[in-house]
């Protein structure tokens, strides 16, 4: 007998792939971002890290209540969304994306800053008196040296994204295939008094986290290592 | 023009950096002050590592001016800092070439392998990690990655301060070496006179922001109106050459333009280059030749001006022959006593040198 119900597997699989699109989105938007704030000596600088890190202390549901306001037809967002030809996205994967990005946003930027700050400017002055140009040095010399900040980061926005529930319930209900992730899965089964499908789901999420927080002090005790 | 002309001003809190200096593009100029005279801060702002307004020639290419302001990867120095900053995630190797790779092969003056060898870094090269390096081999790898840009101009930033005395000596030669061997100029930061009287041709002296004095190393150091005359450790320096070894004495004779020199035995060659130290402290003046004295050096002097210093002490400035110049730390009853002023014929009685190379 299959422990995973056909929906059940695809409700993974669209987790997964909310996951690693997210985490992808995220490093993108996060380097700069880490950048600017370990860097940076404006006046604005703890304006913006204060909303970067907002997601850590608003509950998921304000947030994706918001969220569901700027992306629904009346938002801004949605106007936008709209005037692109896109569509209004609550309710679709890529809401999710989106919702995903703001909510994990925190547990990409801040590794990655504290890997940029704890490295001071000595090795970029060093490789810019070696002729790199600024480019040059970020890539050859920061984000390798940078690269402990870089899993840290990777590791949790990926768990993070993979365990939201409250953002995703507000921002794209429970459409199986499209919008249907494993936290939703696992409260729809408990509803509907499905216990052991359930229980296969959440035995499964609590070993998933395990792994990754083993992974993070691995990649943690190396970090140590390498920084002496 | 050759040579580089500097002029900085910057506010920082309450420091001020109001700096400017010529200095030949031959040679080491050695930037020389107590901590917080804003040294370093002179040295950043040539490299373009900070920003302050000013005017920076070098040769005849402009690196900062009113509209201009080269960043620091297109400027044609290299520079080395107080702590070694080898890059932790690169081997030897990899940190020696960095800067290599990014000239063009037109540019490159020296190959690693030169530097390698010349620094005494082969059996360390391969190393990955470069952890495992003591400080002074660090260092070593450190000014290997920066003579290997072929640099116009190499900036050193108290190199040594960072370094416990063994690798002090250990590195101490190589940087002489480079002068001597490669002619790459240097503009050396140090608050060290032991260095800066060993490596330097040129002095640029800075107190609190200001460029106090700038010049040649042997005029700058005679002159009895900059406080630097005035250290417990001022003194002179004599270029000399290896005349005479005493076997049975264990003595070598050195001559300089207007006299020569007995020290205790050196292992350089006849003929060979040295620099000699003597401190004010060490010369005392006798108005005739002294009879049964122990000093082995007693050279004929001329006086040439005299300074108090305190209440109780004065320092003379000594002309040996045409150009040598000796300093020398004495009482002032002993000035009153001998009746000592300019342009009197004196014995100038040397209790010790110090050789330097």
């Amino acid at each position: 007998m299959s422990i995973l119900t056909p929906d059940d597997l695809q409700a993974v699989t669209l987790t997964l792939k909310l996951a690693s699109v997210s985490t992808v989105l995220l490093l993108c938007i996060a380097t700069p971002l880490a950048w600017w704030l370990a860097h940076s000596a404006r006046w604005y600088k703890g304006l913006v890290a204060a909303c970067v890190a907002l997601p850590l202390v608003v509950p998921p549901t304000v947030l994706g209540f918001y969220l569901l306001l700027l992306m629904g037809p009346q938002g801004m967002v949605g106007e936008f969304t709209r005037w692109l030809g896109i569509g209004a996205l609550p309710f679709t994967f890529a809401g999710l994306v989106i919702g995903s990005i703001v909510f994990s946003l925190p547990f990409a930027v801040q590794p990655i800053q504290n890997a940029f700050e704890a490295m001071g400017k000595r090795p970029l002055e060093v490789a810019a008196t070696l002729r790199a140009s600024p480019w040059d040095r970020f890539i050859s010399v920061a984000v390798p040296l940078a690269r402990p900040g870089f899993l840290t980061a990777i590791i949790l926005a990926f768990a993070h994204t993979v365990g939201e529930f409250g953002v995703v319930l507000m921002l794209g209900g429970s459409i199986p295939g499209e919008t249907e992730v494993l936290s939703v899965a696992i409260y729809t089964h408990v509803e509907a008094m499905e216990y052991s499908e359930a229980h296969w789901l959440a035995g499964g999420m609590v070993l998933f986290s395990f792994l990754v927080l083993l992974g993070l002090y691995r990649v943690g005790g190396n970090w140590a290592k390498g920084a002496r | 023009m050759s040579g580089i002309r500097a002029q900085f001003k910057l506010q920082r809190d309450s420091f001020v950096l109001d700096a400017s200096f010529e200095a030949p593009m031959r040679g080491v100029t050695a930037i020389f002050g107590h901590s917080g005279s804003g040294k370093t801060t002179l040295l950043r702002c040539i490299a373009g590592l900070e920003r302050a307004p000013g005017v920076l020639h070098v040769n005849d290419s402009v690196w900062q001016d009113d509209q201009t302001f080269e960043p620091v990867h297109k400027r044609a120095l290299a520079y080395v800092f107080q702590e070694a900053s080898l890059f932790p995630h690169l081997s030897v190797r990899a940190n020696l070439e960095y800067g290599y790779q990014r000239i063009a092969a037109s540019q490159r003056k020296v190959k690693p392998e030169q530097v390698i060898e010349w620094l005494g870094l082969s059996h360390l090269v391969d190393r990955r990690d470069v952890h495992s390096l003591s400080g002074g081999e660090r260092q070593r790898v450190a000014i290997g990655r920066a003579l290997l840009v072929s640099p116009e101009i190499l900036l050193m930033d108290e190199p040594l301060s960072a370094l416990d005395t063994r690798s002090k000596q250990e590195i101490l030669p190589y940087l002489e070496r480079l002068h001597r061997e490669l002619d790459i100029p240097v503009l050396y930061v140090s608050h060290a006179m032991d260095e800066v009287t060993r490596l330097a041709d040129h002095l640029v002296l800075m107190e609190k922001g200001k460029v106090i004095a700038s010049g040649n190393l042997h005029e700058t150091l005679a002159r009895l109106d900059l406080p630097i005359a005035h250290f417990d450790d001022a003194g002179t320096v004599i270029e000399a050459i290896v005349a005479q070894h005493d076997e049975k004495y264990h003595l070598t004779r050195v001559d300089f333009v207007g006299g020569e020199l007995w020290v205790g035995k050196v292992d350089q060659s006849f003929g060979s280059d040295v620099r000699a130290r003597v401190l004010a402290r060490d010369v005392s003046i006798a108005t005739q030749a002294p009879h049964g004295s122990s000093i082995n050096n007693i050279l004929n002097a001329r006086i040439d001006e005299i300074r108090d210093e305190g209440p109780d002490k004065v320092l003379v400035r000594l002309q040996i022959g045409e150009s040598q110049m000796l300093l020398s730390r004495i009482t002032r009853r002993s000035r009153d006593q001998l009746g000592l002023k300019p342009g009197l014929f004196v014995c100038a009685q040397v209790k010790s040198v110090a050789l330097m190379s």
